[in-house]
């Protein structure tokens, strides 16, 4: 349905190009359940963090020198010199940390309220493809300012790719083009670290795409009935969301402006040093669950296969748990279930950050373990053998009690089949 | 009031979590030490940033670079223009080539970074018993502990005890990693004379040379500071106008 806009000049471009009907549409008549909670701001949340990086980032960018005799000074140069430059740095350096803060909150609240479900399967797993994207983000523009863990980091990165049998040798020098990681490796991830934000981009493009084909998940994981149950997004969500942001800035803001080397490592104001390897190469938080897996295995293939298997798992998940009842407020042994997973990966990040020595190592083995008993044993058995509780007849019913209508905020019901 | 900590809980036990700054067994535990520019309106005390680089100048800069730093940065500290090209002057840097192609060396000028003490890395170590004397542009945020572990470090210097053997060319530090260091201990009590007359105590001198390379690492932390206190204090009351206008909005669904 075709909005009516006042101004004549909005009327006369919409009529030939209908960017302004697509964001009614879109935007503010959008029909989303009236029962979400503030876990579902973090979606949004995250499509800021992303244009807050990319900002941050493309201004870095013009002073920045990718080379590997002067990619540490132009970075110091940008914090010493550079009119504001240190502002702008620390936004992207926390910025990152906060992307994925968000992004992993988001994860889980999708975990927990079986976003993932029929009919959202593809839109799960464009958000899956969005998290390896931000990862391969993160680890190429942690090298770019070249301290001893940006180098030593990329090059215990790269060389798992040494693992893949016959042929890693080989991918491991193609990916740093030369013997080592050096100059032409930190070009080449300058170069992609700029190009896959916008790679991301389009993938979050693809992610809304499906999302509006049936609108957001809620959480009691009951489709939207009737017009009862749904409100316009503008001005909603709109003005929730813009709450919800102002909350996150002002942590954002702290971090920055109070404490930005919290989540870094001291090492990386050490420049890079192919001499001397730091007694621990850590790598960002972010990356510890996945670093603990990858270490647990004995075995080098192995443990790089297990690593790739944590996020593949999460691929099939819409595969994995057959329950039909979505959220986990309906599931009560799923919900147990759930803060176990919460409770392990936590567990994870922590061993990830320890020395793989003495009992780091068996902890992290168990927690591994558990990572993926919970996904390939867990989750199927509970569709068999779980009885969820009584689902509710629908959004508004368990909100209002009588079911009392919403006269003021109601719309025409979303056409699913346009 | 000094806190004793472990190194583990500077970045607090979250952060340890999250961060992950690993930390081998067997490391030192580092005090805390209070700084006038810790917390969230912490500045710089200038005379002890003034002493500090005294400090530097006197004791470090025969073997320590800070090539980060130019001389035009020491204005933060409190010097006018002309005691900064005064203080660049008194160094020299190559320059060149003139109109003949010919280098040439000129005094330092305040736009110059700080005159590294060696010509190259190589140099350093050559003088040095073969150990390099790191850059302190940046050692404030480049060590687990910050401005508290240079405290401890630069204090740190004692007997050996009798079943520790120091090998010749290193010294005995209770704070520094594996408790053996190539860095002779630097300060002296009286090693300087402060213009301000503070009595120079190894701990006055350690304290203030540690507040002089806090500065350096971060020459920013004031104006961060006094910018986040604005912002958000802005963002709290825009954010509290939001609220509100989300609670009127939302008032007929609920």
């Amino acid at each position: 349905m075709a909005a009516k806009f006042e101004n004549s000049i909005v009327r006369w471009i919409d009529h030939r190009l209908p960017i302004f009907t697509f964001m009614h549409h879109e935007l503010h008549e959008y029909p989303t359940p009236k029962n979400l909670n503030y876990w579902w701001n973090f979606g949004s949340l995250a499509g800021i963090a992303l244009v807050i990086m990319l900002i941050s980032g493309i201004t870095l960018a013009m002073h920045y020198t990718p080379h590997v005799d002067y990619a540490f000074d132009s970075v110091e140069r940008i914090m010493r010199d550079v009119n504001y430059g240190w502002l702008i740095r620390y936004i992207h350096m926390n910025g990152a940390s906060f992307f994925f803060i968000v992004v992993y909150i988001h994860i889980f609240r999708g975990l927990y309220f079986g976003s993932y479900k029929a009919p959202r399967e593809l839109l799960w797993m464009l958000g899956v493809v969005i998290m390896l994207l931000m990862m391969a983000t993160a680890f190429m523009g942690y090298v770019l300012p070249w301290g001893q863990m940006s180098f030593w980091g990329a090059t215990v990165i790269t060389n798992l790719f040494s693992a893949i049998p016959v042929v890693g040798e080989s991918i491991v020098t193609w990916l740093w083009g030369g013997f080592a990681v050096d100059n032409p490796t930190l070009n080449r991830f300058f170069s992609l670290h700029y190009l896959l934000p916008f790679v991301i981009i389009g993938v979050v493009v693809l992610h809304l795409v499906a999302l509006h084909r049936f609108g957001s998940n809620n959480p009691l994981g009951v489709d939207i009935k009737s017009a009862k149950d749904q409100i316009p997004f503008h001005p909603y969500y709109t003005v929730k969301d813009a709450f919800g942001l102002g909350v996150f800035l002002i942590v954002f803001s702290a971090v920055v402006f109070f404490a930005p080397n919290f989540f870094g490592e001291p090492d990386n104001y050490i420049p890079a040093n192919p001499l001397v390897t730091p007694a621990h190469i850590v790598p960002e938080w972010y990356f510890l669950p996945f670093y603990a897996i990858l270490r647990s295995i004995p075995d080098k293939l192995g443990g790089v296969l297990f690593m790739f298997g944590s996020i593949a798992v999460l691929f099939i998940l819409p595969w994995l748990d057959r329950s039909p009842v979505r959220s986990g407020q309906f599931r009560p042994i799923f919900k147990i279930f759930f803060w176990i997973l919460v409770v392990d990966v936590v567990a994870l990040t922590y061993f990830g950050g320890k020395p793989a020595e003495g009992w780091y190592v068996i902890g992290s083995r168990f927690a591994t373990a558990y990572y993926f008993i919970h996904f390939l044993l867990v989750l199927p058995l509970l569709s068999i053998f779980e009885t969820p509780r009584q689902l509710p007849k629908s959004i508004s019913e368990p909100v209002l009690g009588g079911g009392a209508g919403l006269a003021g905020a109601a719309t025409a019901p979303r056409e699913n089949d346009r | 009031m000094i806190a004793r900590i472990k190194t583990l809980a500077a970045t607090a036990l979250v952060a340890s979590a999250l961060a992950g700054p690993a930390l081998a067994a067997g490391e030192v535990e580092i005090p805390k030490q209070d700084w006038s520019f810790s917390g969230v309106f912490g500045t710089f005390d200038r005379a002890s940033l003034q002493r500090g680089f005294q400090v530097y100048q006197n004791v470090c800069a025969s073997c320590h670079a800070l090539k980060h730093v130019a001389y035009r940065n020491l204005v933060q500290l409190g010097y006018n223009e002309d005691e900064i090209k005064a203080i660049a002057a008194e160094k020299e840097v190559r320059d060149g080539p003139n109109d003949e192609g010919e280098m040439f060396n000129r005094p330092a000028k305040p736009s110059d970074r700080f005159v590294s003490p060696f010509a190259n890395d190589e140099a350093a170590r050559a003088s040095n018993g073969g150990a390099l004397p790191p850059d302190l542009s940046l050692i404030v945020d480049a060590r687990v502990g910050g401005a508290n572990y240079l405290y401890a470090v630069l204090t740190g210097y004692k007997d050996a005890p009798a079943d520790v053997k120091i090998p010749d060319g290193m010294y005995y530090n209770a704070s520094f990693t594996g408790s053996q260091i190539a860095m002779p201990p630097p300060l002296f009590p009286d090693g300087v004379t402060y213009g301000d007359n503070t009595p120079a105590t190894i701990a006055q001198q350690a304290k203030d040379v540690s507040t002089f390379l806090a500065w350096a690492s971060e020459p920013n932390l004031e104006q961060s500071k006094r910018t986040g206190v604005m912002v958000i204090l802005f963002l709290l009351v825009f954010t509290g106008l939001l609220y509100a206008t989300k609670r009127k909005i939302w008032a007929s669904v609920h």
